[in-house]
């Protein structure tokens, strides 16, 4: 279904989109199996209405927020660079709104210093969940202020139309400067808490996933470098990696101080 | 003594047994074996230059998984050989050994030369540091290293060369070869080991009954020489 939406120039790259059926068709999501072709093969049981997102903990007004109200909300379009940890890449219209939107209907206390997002679990629409492959569900976490930063897209749509299931239908987040996995879909409860959460991906392997995982060629995976990618559907890894994704100029001051290396 | 080595050859060729030819069947099936092996590759070339939708959204992903899954395969049936040789009586298997290992090093090496290129963009240093620092990327080269004096005496001239007993030692190189292989594949997976594991089931079962043949060959042995 159509999800027209104005273009934001100022928050897009120049960069040509890639394919709508690459982006469609080859997705992580393990829920639906942890072949990259698995979840657009197997995600249209997915049941997707009703849909709510439970928003609370440290906010001042929690509430459960329906997908209808969201898709009526002044969405546009953002044209980002995406960036897998495994060392691929694409280029995505977008279409949504900005996290900090959503934040203000709820309005974060002091405490909330951190903002906790967990996918949907529907057993009988995703085989992967038998699969104990991760700890589910799976719970992504941001730090409040890159939550809030406008870069940082509460996701509807994709191409001009409602999101496809395998791209994280109905709503998602995407966070254009960080690996691919911090970028949570089919979203259902987001708390805004006081600690760090542990996340999936960290819980499975910490030293492979940090809590930041920040778009960073400085810091190889162990089993990869990430000093180059993908740019699908390029034969040839030649696209050199750029710190924070190409986003270094909007949110390199969020870690201004920190050691990227160890908080990787 | 170059030559003198040469001028033997021929020799060493005419003195030699001449392998049982088996049944007529297995001569015109060499072909279509040959064949069958090369439709994998034929699939990655035709996707890469005819029909980009056939290799999916990452093409370099698809020839490498691909070509690596083959090099395994190859090398598992080639294991299988001898097994099924002797629990079956199927002699004729043995005509097609050198084909199937030579299939598991064909694979391999395009498995290598996709990592090399699409993965490296065949910068030397990067690669060095990539050998040297990722157990699984080691464990994989090494595996391919091994395989290739065993793909260079695959000859019969090689055979006769060696002499059987020595050429039948150094071959027992594919036992390390698969399991690197393997290893290789455990690795490298990011959390769904389903797969490796089938990989080195099959891989324990083809070296479990070598060791249990050899194990219970010897007390007989020990009979034989009392």
């Amino acid at each position: 279904a159509a999800l027209a939406a104005p273009r934001n120039a100022a928050f897009s790259v120049d960069a040509e989109p890639t394919p709508k059926k690459l982006v469609t068709g080859y997705n992580n999501y393990y829920e639906f199996g942890t072949g990259k072709y698995d979840p657009a093969a197997s995600a249209d049981q997915m049941k997707t209405r009703p849909w709510t997102i439970e928003v609370g903990g440290e906010v001042e007004k929690p509430q459960t927020i329906d997908i209808e109200a969201l898709l009526k909300m002044q969405l546009q379009e953002r044209v980002y660079r995406f960036r897998c940890v495994e060392a691929w890449s694409m280029v995505v219209p977008w279409v949504g709104l900005e996290f900090n939107q959503l934040a203000k209907m709820v309005g974060p206390t002091s405490k909330a210093k951190y903002v906790k997002f967990t996918t949907a679990m529907q057993p009988e629409t995703m085989p992967g969940l038998r699969v104990p492959v991760l700890d589910w569900p799976y719970v992504e976490g941001l730090r409040i202020d890159e939550a809030m930063h406008p870069l940082t897209l509460l996701t509807l749509g994709v191409y001009g139309e409602i999101l496809p299931n395998q791209n994280g239908a109905p709503v998602r987040i995407i966070v254009p400067w960080k690996y691919g996995f911090k970028s949570v879909k089919s979203i259902v409860k987001i708390e805004f808490v006081e600690q760090q959460p542990g996340t999936a991906w960290n819980k499975a392997a910490a030293n492979e996933y940090g809590f930041y995982s920040n778009v960073n060629p400085n810091v190889d995976h162990p089993r990869w470098t990430q000093k180059r990618e993908r740019a699908l559907p390029a034969l040839f890894a030649s696209r050199q990696t750029e710190i924070f994704n190409g986003y270094g100029d909007q949110v390199a001051s969020l870690y201004a101080g920190m050691d990227l290396k160890s908080n990787f | 003594m170059a030559n003198a080595a040469l001028a033997d050859k021929p020799a060493a060729r005419r003195g030699a047994p001449k392998p049982a030819r088996g049944p007529d069947w297995v001569r015109w099936s060499k072909p279509v074996v040959l064949l069958a092996g090369l439709i994998p590759v034929a699939r990655l070339v035709y996707g890469v230059f005819g029909n980009p939708d056939l290799l999916g959204a990452n093409p370099a992903e698809t020839i490498e998984h691909t070509t690596g899954d083959w090099c395994l395969y190859f090398l598992l049936i080639t294991l299988s050989v001898t097994p099924l040789r002797r629990l079956t009586g199927w002699n004729w298997l043995i005509k097609f050994r050198r084909m199937l290992g030579l299939f598991a090093f064909f694979y391999g090496f395009i498995h290598l030369m996709a990592y090399l290129g699409f993965d490296m963009v065949f910068d030397a240093e990067a690669i060095v540091k990539d050998i040297w620092k990722r157990p699984f990327v080691t464990v994989g080269f090494a595996a391919l290293l091994l395989m290739t004096p065993l793909a260079i005496t695959s000859t019969r001239g090689w055979v006769l060369r060696l002499g059987g007993p020595r050429w039948a030692r150094l071959h027992q190189l594919i036992y390390v070869v698969a399991t690197l292989g393997v290893l290789h594949y455990w690795w490298l997976v990011k959390r769904d080991l389903t797969w490796p594991i089938i990989f080195a089931a099959m891989l324990a079962i083809l070296l479990g009954w070598r060791v249990y043949m050899k194990v219970r060959k010897r007390p007989s042995a020990r009979r034989a020489a009392a």
